[in-house]
């Protein structure tokens, strides 16, 4: 330890200098890294020199598991079979009046033929044993871009909504949590149809309904659905409970506390899950791409946007005419149209959807009953109280609906 | 010899990230304190030539990968406080283990406040102040860790 001030290395210039360049290196990630997606491929190399720990961080558990696994007796196995052939049946049971009861709702909504499932496939991924952030609710799967994940992939495990993907290597993907304080689902109370926003709160059991106003229809014991707005989530998956609402005469707003369905720390695999392209239900992407194909596969006009607006504006003129037309001209209109139409959005595809049956008989609403009624009022408070949330997820569900409805409302018009 | 201190430099470092990435019960991973901030100070303080601030940068680069939602942030800080490290080395050297804990406490309050800071410009901010809390561990774990890595640098013995 004899070296003089140790300032003076024998290369790459003195300490002041490397700190300088240094910093600025990572300034400059950084900054590139919040701009845009630039760095998604260093990110991308990274991981893959990362694997290899990951993989050493997580084996000994993996280890334990599997020789957990492998010296399970046989009665513990006859055990579990047994359970899961009485959880099998009682599956089967509820599923048997599935497939009637969805042929009975495109009946009733004036669809040719039954849809497909919203949910085209999905993967199945292992939680790697790996402490990420203590202070954030990510997890690490051992799935990545090979298997064909993508940034923004819906997350489920058996029970309900986990997450979504944030960034995927090749290997091995990062999982942000619903529950994370910087995750936000578009949701829907499923009693009522009212759509709010269920924001992580960084606990594993629960989340936030902030955006609620202290006389909204909520009570504890509702159960949360995705809504399918934003971009990421299908409609109608299951995430959570209301388990706590308190109202302040003060506050403008409820304090409402749900509590997660999917099971964040016990988990070991997760599964990971494509979507039906221009399935009504399947989640839209935001920059508005998926709305072509979704009237691609709609088989409607060759030209959408020169024709789409007359057969357009001429059902909607009775309730809200001009967010229809404009949202199935422009495929654009994401983000310029993205804070107004925010009210007129919600109702709209409604009268859209139903625009055929519902003249003849007015009960249909039981199998869509969160779309009818409710939602014209209820869109109004979160619109008043989140702007900027609710505005952005709305916007490309808005252009989910419309970009679906011309094609469909037509049809039946021309035979 | 800067050769083989630049091996045990490496390997360290990788048992440190391990460590620090190392699946824990909730409540001991709050107290976990950054190993690999550790281990890059120790470096930094007793062989400043073999690693120096590249040092820094790297592990802070592969730190953010595991653990930060902004890529740079953990590098920026680990440079910033390996630069101080490597500056001030002598005279952290020569002081007594109590007061060499209590400059590492100050080095890893001026780390995560940086953190802090960055996280809360980039829009990720974690306002829990439990996130605090491993620059108390981290300086009374220093001692042990440093002499535990003494062990690997044969200069020191």
């Amino acid at each position: 330890m004899a070296f003089g001030t140790g300032a003076s290395s024998a290369r790459g210039g003195s300490p002041g200098f490397r700190f300088t360049l240094y910093a600025i290196l990572s300034i400059v990630i950084m900054f590139l890294d919040q701009k845009g997606e630039y760095l998604e491929q260093i990110r991308y190399g990274l991981s893959i020199a990362a694997y290899p720990i990951e993989l050493a961080v997580s084996s000994p558990s993996t280890a334990w598991r599997w020789i957990h696994e492998s010296v399970a007796t046989r009665d513990t196995l006859r055990a579990e079979n047994e359970r899961l052939i009485t959880l099998n049946r009682e599956l089967e049971l509820r599923s048997m009046r599935y497939e009637a009861l969805a042929h009975e709702n495109d009946h009733l909504r004036g669809l040719q033929d039954a849809l497909p499932p919203v949910a085209e496939r999905w993967i199945v991924a292992e939680i790697v044993d790996i402490q990420l952030n203590n202070l954030r609710q990510r997890v690490l799967v051992n799935r990545g871009t090979r298997n064909g994940l993508f940034k923004g992939q819906a997350v489920m495990d058996d029970k309900g909504l986990l997450g979504q993907t944030t960034h995927v290597g090749p290997f091995s993907a990062e999982v942000i949590l619903i529950t994370d304080p910087e995750h936000a689902v578009p949701v829907q109370i499923e009693r009522t149809g009212l759509r709010t926003i269920a924001v992580g709160t960084g606990d594993t059991a629960s989340l936030a309904l902030p955006y609620l106003p202290a006389n909204a229809d909520v009570k504890a014991g509702d159960v949360l659905m995705t809504s399918g707005l934003g971009g990421v989530f299908p409609s109608g998956y299951p995430v959570g409970r209301v388990v706590e609402v308190h109202r302040d005469a003060v506050q403008p707003l409820a304090q409402v506390r749900a509590e997660p369905f999917a099971s964040m720390n016990i988990d070991r695999e997760v599964m990971l899950v494509w979507f039906r392209e221009g399935h009504p239900a399947a989640p839209v992407s935001l920059n508005g791409g998926d709305a072509k194909t979704g009237n691609a596969t709609m088989q409607p006009q060759p030209a959408p946007p020169r024709k789409a607006p007359p057969p357009a504006a001429a059902p909607a003129t009775p309730q809200p005419a001009p967010s229809p037309g404009d949202a199935a001209t422009l495929p654009i209109q994401a983000k310029p149209a993205a804070p107004k139409p925010s009210k007129p959005a919600a109702p709209e595809p409604k009268d859209d959807a139903e625009e055929g049956p519902p003249s003849e008989e007015d009960i249909p609403p039981k199998p869509e009953p969160k779309a009818t009624q409710p939602a014209p009022q209820t869109s109004k408070p979160p619109d008043a109280s989140t702007p900027p949330p609710q505005a952005n997820a709305t916007a490309p569900r808005a252009t989910a609906r419309s970009a679906r409805a011309p094609a469909a409302t037509p049809a039946p018009r021309q035979q | 010899m800067n050769r083989e201190a630049r091996g045990a430099m490496l390997l360290t470092a990788l048992l440190a990230l391990i460590l620090t990435v190392l699946p824990l019960p909730a409540t001991l991973a709050l107290v976990r304190p950054m190993f690999l901030v550790l281990t890059v100070l120790y470096w930094s303080i007793a062989s400043p030539r073999a690693g120096g601030i590249a040092l820094g940068f790297f592990s802070g680069l592969l730190l953010d990968v595991f653990q930060s939602p902004v890529l740079g942030e953990h590098a920026l800080a680990l440079t910033t406080i390996t630069f101080v490290a490597v500056r001030e080395h002598q005279k952290i050297r020569s002081k007594p283990a109590f007061q060499q804990s209590l400059i590492v406490f100050a080095v890893l309050l001026a780390y995560e406040a940086l953190l802090f800071f960055i996280d809360g410009w980039t829009h990720h901010p974690v306002t829990n102040p439990l996130r605090w809390v491993h620059t108390v561990t981290g300086a009374i774990l220093w001692a042990p860790v440093a002499a535990l890595l003494n062990l690997t640098n044969d200069r020191r013995r």
